[in-house]
């Protein structure tokens, strides 16, 4: 296996990190207006991804900077094609990390509400953004002989990228509703019991719709990866209602490993596909960097990317137990 | 509008708003480290009170110095994809390596240290704001070795079909010269920001006489050693960064002194009004054989004027203008510089203060001390904006012009550029009221204020 192929894996790696742990993360931020019934309860909520927001961030930072310099084509066609995605994204980021780390500082209760709803906003644009990127991923978008995207605003708001993007959204607030049935406990809990209940049905649903376009639409054959995805969330309501929170959260973690695996392999060996001319398509090869700074990269790579797993492991060993409304609340 | 102006000017917004919040990161890190060392290996509680006091006002600032960070990641292949092809191959990897290596570490500890004062044993807590610290530190670094090969670019070859540069030396690329000078001026300007709003909010609570005099005491004590030995340390290491830009960037020395002609000995100015279309003084005071003294330490010895530059690079690189603005140049030094000096002299005057044990201060000088608490933003603020306008009309020195390297307007419309920038002014205005607004509330409430 050659160094591109290998970074393209590494790539696929990163996202995959990025989607288990920003998933749940989001999800909890999309349910934080509805779980609680008081300030105190609301906190309890903020506080169980309190330790790690910002560490699931690095997942989001690795990844950009490892497309960047891996292959700076992806990462420059793909930034500047996707423009308006990738600028609602990052002011998402900034409004949801200002009210994350705001919110306990302000002594005004409507302060407290409006960063409540920042943080709703700043989590789900976000994870809708996710499957409309990844949508066109898949489907392909248009780009040139010089690999510029040359589409408008309306070719990624296609609607298998919708379709994609309530998908996303959906599952990572299952997602992060059974994170939560995991991190609280008395009636935040049994909310976040409830709530999970009731979006395993669209979930499921709007990431069937999404595998059955995918197949109409584009000319990618799926293979096994996108039932196994539909199997692991499957039984999810079966798990929720003999109280296995903790097996359904696995399950679900699993459908998002599924799909991510689904969504890089039917893309390798290009990036960034092109539905004008397939010949123009950016691939592993041609949007890379030389052999030299790959080698560079996978040394760097192999030696620190374990021990930041390492470290948030710790972490979350470290902050593994339930938060309740009279613990010690940081946020 | 035009596209280059937008991208341009959203850039030079972000980064400068962007670090508006990293000295203080940088600096109000290494301050809580060591306060909490301090508590550690002492047992007294007021150290441990201290440290979460400032540890507080750490956190305030954090995550919007990451968030504002996450966007300049990004920016990068947005505005400037054009640029971002021609370098990925090296800007990228200290970019890549600063997410692994040290973002990583800072944005995993301060969660631990934030939630584990009752979980961990005191010294084990006391090392995760450390690794903070070093992840802050090493963050820093990073950046500044891809900033350096913007500036001086080493350790690349360019590619055999001329479309990109490529790494060559991957350890000439992270030992080039340019950023063993420039990191420990960025890093000293942290710790000179932090020591400032300690002395600045310590004197706050002098001055008022609060219940928590004694404690601020301690903080000032703390504070002003702190601040002087950033201020000194700025001064030392950004001299020895001049120096060696008279190696690396002689146009940029050149344009900071408004130096039209080449000179030996050279002159400082004073003060300069500059006809900048026609390359000469309208009205100038300089001190002859000081700028020489300045770079080569002795009275004598050339430095390179605009006009002389000019005509090498035209040789070197072809046709066109390659000074930069050298009214932008000449005055953001001259603040850098003022800002540097008022700093050394407050931070001093402070010191002296601490050491005689008097730690009352009349309310005018008290004022005077707390306003000075805006200096390190002037002077960082400037700094970059030498470092970066000083550097035009590069974008990559002698490699690829600023225009070459923006997205095609194909791609980025000059419509899209207008309204990320409107987006960005009006957010970043927002969130940095916000941030001040609390770090003053929180500031002001002390040390034993409900959380």
């Amino acid at each position: 296996m050659d160094l591109h192929s290998i970074w393209f894996i590494f790539i696929a790696l990163l996202f995959t990190i990025l989607f288990l742990l920003e998933g749940f993360d989001f999800g909890t931020g999309i349910l934080l207006p509805f779980m609680g019934s008081d300030d105190r309860e609301r906190r309890s909520v903020i506080n169980t991804i309190g330790p790690f927001w910002l560490g699931n961030e690095v997942w989001l930072v690795s990844a950009g900077g490892a497309m960047f310099a891996a292959f700076p084509g992806w990462y420059a066609s793909l930034l500047s094609g996707f423009y308006p995605l990738f600028l609602l994204m990052l002011l998402s980021l900034i409004f949801r990390g200002a009210a994350f780390e705001f919110r306990s500082k302000f002594s005004n209760p409507a302060l407290k509400r409006v960063s409540e709803w920042i943080i709703f906003g700043g989590s789900l644009v976000p994870a809708l953004l996710w499957g409309v990127i990844l949508s066109n991923f898949i489907s392909g978008v248009p780009v040139d002989a010089s690999g510029n995207y040359t589409g408008a605003l309306s070719n990624l708001l296609n609607p298998f990228a919708l379709a994609g993007g309530a998908a996303s959204a959906l599952t990572f607030t299952l997602y992060g509703a059974l994170f939560l049935s995991l991190k609280t406990s008395g009636r935040v809990k049994e909310r976040a019991i409830g709530i999970a209940k009731k979006l395993w049905a669209p979930a499921t649903l709007s990431l069937m719709v999404c595998i059955a376009c995918s197949v109409t639409v584009t000319s990618i054959k799926p293979g096994i990866l996108p039932l196994l995805s539909l199997l692991s969330l499957a039984p999810v309501i079966v798990l929720l209602q003999k109280n296995r929170s903790g097996v359904a959260f696995i399950m679900t973690a699993l459908a998002i490993i599924f799909t991510a695996l689904a969504i890089f392999t039917n893309l390798y060996p290009r990036v960034l596909v092109s539905n004008l001319n397939p010949a123009w398509s950016l691939t592993i090869y041609n949007a890379s960097s030389s052999e030299y700074t790959l080698g560079i990269l996978t040394v760097v790579a192999l030696i620190f990317t374990p021990l930041v797993i390492i470290a948030q492991c710790l972490s979350y060993r470290l902050f593994r137990e339930r938060v309740a409304t009279d613990s010690e609340l940081e946020y | 509008m035009d596209t280059i102006f937008l991208a341009r000017t959203q850039f030079a917004f972000t980064a400068v708003f962007h670090f508006f919040f990293i000295p203080l990161t940088l600096g109000l890190s290494i301050f809580t480290a060591i306060l909490e060392t301090a508590w550690v290996k002492t047992g007294n509680e007021r150290y441990k009170q201290l440290a979460r006091f400032w540890g507080n006002l750490f956190l305030i600032n954090f995550a919007v110095g990451v968030v504002t960070g996450i966007v300049m990641e990004f920016q990068f292949g947005m505005n400037w994809s054009e640029y971002s092809r021609f370098v990925g191959d090296i800007f990228g990897v200290p970019l890549a390596i600063e997410a692994l290596l040290a973002f990583s570490v800072e944005a995993t500890f301060i969660g631990i240290w934030l939630f584990g004062w009752n979980r961990l044993p005191k010294a084990l807590h006391a090392a995760t704001i450390w690794l903070v610290a070093l992840g802050s530190t090493l963050s820093a670094f990073w950046i500044l070795v891809a900033n350096s090969f913007m500036q001086y670019p080493v350790g690349y070859k360019m590619a055999a079909d001329g479309s990109r540069a490529e790494m060559a030396d991957f350890f000439a690329f992270i030992f080039n010269p340019h950023v063993w000078k420039q990191f420990p001026h960025v890093l000293a300007g942290g710790v000179v920001t932090g020591g400032f709003l300690v002395i600045a909010v310590s004197i706050w609570h002098l001055v008022r006489s609060t219940k928590e005099r004694a404690a601020f005491e301690t903080s000032l004590k703390f504070g002003a050693i702190y601040a002087v030995t950033g201020a000194i340390l700025v001064t030392l290491a950004g001299h020895a960064q001049m120096q060696d830009l008279l190696k690396t960037q002689p146009m940029k020395v050149a344009a900071a002194e408004a130096l039209w002609e080449s000179e030996n000995p050279a002159s400082f100015s004073v003060l300069t009004i500059a006809d900048e279309k026609n390359l000469r003084d309208i009205f100038a005071i300089r001190i002859p054989r000081l700028l020489s003294f300045l770079a080569y330490d002795r009275f004598e010895g050339e430095v390179k004027g605009i006009r002389e530059l000019q005509k090498s690079y035209e040789v070197l690189y072809g046709p066109g203008n390659y000074i930069p603005s050298v009214v932008t140049a000449y005055w953001s030094f001259r603040f850098m510089v003022g800002a540097g000096t008022l700093m050394l002299l407050t931070s001093l005057f402070v010191l002296y203060r601490v050491v005689k044990g008097n730690y009352t201060f009349s309310p005018r000088v008290g004022t005077l001390i707390i306003w000075s608490s805006i200096l390190p933003w002037i002077a960082n603020s400037s700094g970059w904006i030498l470092a970066e306008m000083g550097r035009q009309p590069w974008l990559v020195f002698g490699l690829l012009k600023t225009e070459e390297g923006l997205s095609p307007a194909s791609v980025v419309s000059s419509t899209e550029l207008t309204l990320s920038l409107g987006l960005f002014i009006v957010i970043y205005a927002l969130l940095t009221f916000t941030d001040v607004w609390l770090l003053r509330k929180y500031a002001v409430a002390g040390i034993n204020a409900p959380e």
